[in-house]
């Protein structure tokens, strides 16, 4: 199935970018042209098949649900654009 | 002495033949003389601080082999207190406020860290042509690509601009690199080395690994990068062997599979006969070899390039200028904040692979591109668990062609071909190795060893015995 330049803007507003005209023409070809690899794939009978998640089949481990960091929001916000009295500052949200 | 490996370096350092102040010094003065762009940032003050520590520890006779060796690490790797961008400009102003684990534990030994070097941003990319701080050239014809992801690591190595470098793996980024520049590249099993503090791009894909001269050099590092984490939820509990223990096995009995999937068309002729001369001497040392079959192996490409891309586009919704990263100055809004800042620290590439992500994971789509996918990945991986059940270690060529010229390949589509036999081992986590092999049109040919899960010790002892026969990992360019 043909994506339209219409369909491609509404995947790069799902993932938050500005395309300009060029870019959202570039990202349809590609797109379709991922569609037509993944028919490649229609191909593969997987009836019956588990879904491989994690190359060593093994569960994501899990840890205690305590505080194990020291605080270290200073330090972090160091690196942070905007940040005052601890929190991250950005533009307006509500009006 | 940039050509010297870790082991006699350690010996040169040890006979006071140099001090590490001197022989870091001698490195930073190739950096900075090198036209390759294999360097982000150049941590002269920083190294100088840390050779003059291992001299210490050197005089006090509390020194490792490892002590005061000269590196070069990815840019991808978080140091504490140094940039860290990726080859971003989204990350360009990053300083990294902790190490990775891998930083960690390198630290430990006191090696000395020359400075971060050039890759493809966000690791993504088959060439290193998709940095921000523009492509390395590879050292043995400065109009070819280096390969990619890890291009600054193996430029560097093969370069001489450090004795060793370390890298990531997640479609091939250690193996094509190394082939394609003439060193010796491990990405171990997927869980041995910890990915904390790696900037990620497909969680269930990336591996560290190392990047060095020779296969003994390898085993010495992977030695003290291997381990358990516990900042890593995706990190093994298992074992970690010495992996310079077992370098002297002989290879008699040895089974090689060559897959016949890896030798059809597509791939260059002088590469495929140097592949099967390095075969033919390792049935001189007394291997036996067999056709093998990996038939899903053919659906590597879109099966890789979808689960990656979705693992990117959810990896990276993290960067929108908000915390840490680039800002964009123009935002009247916050929504405008995350598009604006996103759409311009962000190349081309990445964003096309956000896209895709984006794109398979949509609820119309995901059954028939992620599910799938991941499926066929399944297949994938049990090819491998069959053909392992026949033979000791899988050999073919890492890249069906050497290095390309800077520029020459503009479809993206075509770019992913270059990954074709080393995107099949990350798919199944397995361990893949690439050594030195020969030259096709005066360029070096690598031959790629994949083993079966946790089998590094094996890979690094079969990859030791053929650079005791041959000669081919002790070639440098000739500007080098």
């Amino acid at each position: 199935m043909l994506l339209s330049e219409n369909q491609v803007s509404q995947i790069a507003n799902l993932a938050c970018l500005s395309l300009n005209k060029a870019q959202l023409k570039d990202n349809t070809q590609n797109l379709n042209a991922i569609s037509s690899l993944v028919e490649q794939l229609a191909n593969v009978e997987t009836n019956g098949v588990e879904p491989m998640s994690h190359p060593l089949h093994t569960f994501q481990r899990l840890r205690e649900d305590v505080v194990s960091e020291e605080e270290q929001l200073a330090l972090f916000q160091s690196i942070a654009p905007e940040i005052r009295n601890g929190y991250y500052l950005v533009p307006t949200v509500i009006k | 002495m940039h050509t010297k490996t870790i082991v006699e370096l350690c010996k040169g350092l040890k006979n006071k033949d140099f001090s590490c102040v001197e022989l870091t010094q001698y490195y930073l003065n190739r950096i900075n003389q090198s036209r390759l762009n294999a360097f982000i940032t150049v941590t002269d003050e920083l190294a100088l601080e840390q050779a003059q520590v291992a001299d210490d520890k050197i005089a006090l006779g509390n020194a490792s082999i490892l002590t005061g060796i000269p590196y070069a690490h990815k840019d991808i790797f978080c140091t504490k207190g140094v940039k860290t961008s990726a080859g971003s400009k989204m990350l360009d102003t990053f300083i990294a406020p902790y190490d990775a684990t891998v930083s960690q534990k390198l630290n430990q030994v006191n090696l000395v860290m020359l400075g971060k070097t050039n890759m493809d941003e966000f690791a993504m990319g088959s060439s290193n042509e998709n940095s921000f701080y523009n492509a390395v050239k590879n050292p043995w014809n400065y109009s070819k690509i280096p390969g990619g992801s890890s291009g600054g690591s193996a430029a560097s190595v093969a370069g001489g601009l450090s004795c060793f470098a370390t890298g990531t793996d997640t479609g091939g980024s250690i193996r094509q690199p190394a082939s394609l520049c003439g060193i010796t590249g491990l990405k171990p099993t997927y869980g041995r080395i910890s990915r904390y503090g790696i900037i990620a791009y497909a969680s269930s894909f990336d591996q560290a690994g190392v990047m060095t001269k020779t296969s003994q050099d390898a085993a010495i590092v992977l030695n003290v990068m291997a381990g358990f984490d516990e900042k890593d939820s995706t990190s093994a509990e298992q074992k970690v062997p010495d992996y310079t223990t077992n370098l002297n096995t002989s290879l008699q009995g040895l089974t090689i599979g060559l897959p016949k999937e890896f030798f059809l068309s597509g791939l260059d002729n002088e590469v495929a006969n140097n592949i099967m001369a390095a075969v033919k001497e390792f049935e001189s040392m007394g291997a036996t070899v067999k056709e093998v079959s990996l038939p899903n192996s053919v659906y590597a490409i879109p099966t890789y390039y979808i689960i990656a891309s979705c693992e990117c586009s959810s990896n990276l919704s993290r960067l929108d200028g908000v915390r840490y990263g680039h800002r964009s100055k123009e935002s009247k809004n916050l929504e405008d904040l995350y598009f604006n800042s996103r759409s311009e620290g962000f190349g081309e590439e990445v964003k096309r692979r956000i896209m895709i992500g984006t794109y398979a994971l949509s609820t119309s789509y995901y059954d028939a591109y992620y599910l799938k996918a991941q499926k066929v990945r399944h297949l994938i991986s049990n090819d491998f668990k069959k053909v392992f059940e026949k033979v000791d270690v899988i050999m073919g060529p890492v890249s069906p062609t050497t290095a390309f010229d800077l520029g020459s390949v503009k479809d993206p589509f075509s770019m992913y071909l270059a990954d074709i036999y080393t995107l099949s081992v990350n798919l199944a986590g397995l361990p893949g190795m690439s050594i030195p092999v020969g030259f096709a049109q005066d360029l070096p040919v690598g031959l790629q060893l994949i083993g079966n899960y946790w089998s590094e010790s094996k890979l690094l002892n079969i990859a030791h015995q053929f650079q005791l026969q041959t000669d081919w990992h002790l070639r440098i360019p000739q500007e080098c």
